[in-house]
């Protein structure tokens, strides 16, 4: 008994990673299966908490932080908020799926089985390459200003889009009516 | 960790397969847009997979425009969402098929 505690204790990151791994696959089913928006959220926000998760566990763990503070901590949160604004009572949340609910498993089954098909003919390849022992904070920050710096640049131009955007489709909204 | 990389690549897949299931079959607006959501986060997975795998700081850099990406398309697809509710009082997209353009 000992013994297998032991063994657990030396293969702790393995099996945390089994753990994560399954929480975010358990969210990522119940976001399909479940009635209500806020409940799709929390399962949305348990499978991204799993996900920052396996990145630390994979070393990353700027992306972990990220992953965290952008996507549970600001788009998530936008998210719930919007919830709230709506109307529970939505004919779209008593029946929760769409009349392609066949047509769309079965292109799923479809799709699956030709991504899984791509995989195993790719990963052995793949899985040849040099194995990096973590992306540190240096290196990334290095990369991230040196070489990728026009790429940079050019999401801050996104960004001053998306609120000229934003800011539009509020005014369209408040011309139309009559203000 | 470097022998998870099928099992993490399979979980990439999965969650990104998940996420176009979902984008398709539910009705609800803003539940297609988590699923769209958790398609994204199902190629994070795999970019952030490749870059531990290959230690190369590309996929990082790539998953972190993601994020910026991501954060810009919710902050216009919310205001979209709530214009669409404010003319027909509903999230079911089968209400507005006769959209055009």
């Amino acid at each position: 008994m000992t013994g297998t505690i032991d063994t657990l204790l030396q293969n702790l990151d393995t099996l945390l990673l089994y753990v994560l791994a399954a929480g975010a696959l358990v969210g990522a089913v119940l976001m399909l299966v479940l009635r209500q928006p806020m409940r799709v959220a929390t399962a949305l926000i348990a499978t991204m908490v799993c996900l920052g998760g396996i990145y630390g566990l994979l070393g990353v763990h700027l992306i972990a932080v990220f992953q965290v503070l952008i996507y549970v901590g600001a788009v998530m949160v936008f998210m719930v908020y919007a919830i709230m604004l709506l109307d529970a009572r939505d004919p779209s949340v008593r029946s929760r799926f769409s009349g392609l609910l066949v047509p769309g498993i079965v292109a799923f089954a479809l799709f699956l089985g030709a991504l899984v098909y791509g995989l195993w003919q790719s990963v052995p390849a793949a899985a040849s390459g040099p194995h990096g022992a973590g992306l540190t904070l240096k290196a990334f920050a290095a990369a991230f200003l040196s070489e990728y710096w026009l790429h940079f640049e050019l999401t801050s131009v996104l960004l001053v889009a998306a609120v000229v955007a934003a800011l539009a489709v509020i005014k369209v909204h408040r011309t139309d009516h009559g203000g | 960790m470097a022998d998870k990389v099928p099992l993490l690549l399979s979980l990439a897949v999965a969650i990104f397969a998940l996420g176009l299931l979902g984008v398709v079959v539910r009705r609800n607006v803003l539940v297609m847009l988590m699923c769209m959501e958790l398609m994204l986060n199902g190629v994070n997975l795999s970019l952030v997979t490749f870059a531990h795998q290959t230690g190369t700081a590309v996929g990082a850099v790539l998953v972190f425009l993601i994020f910026v990406v991501a954060a810009a398309e919710i902050a216009i697809a919310i205001p979209i969402v709530l214009l669409l509710v404010r003319s027909k009082r509903t999230l079911d997209l089968d209400a507005y098929t006769d959209l055009k353009g």
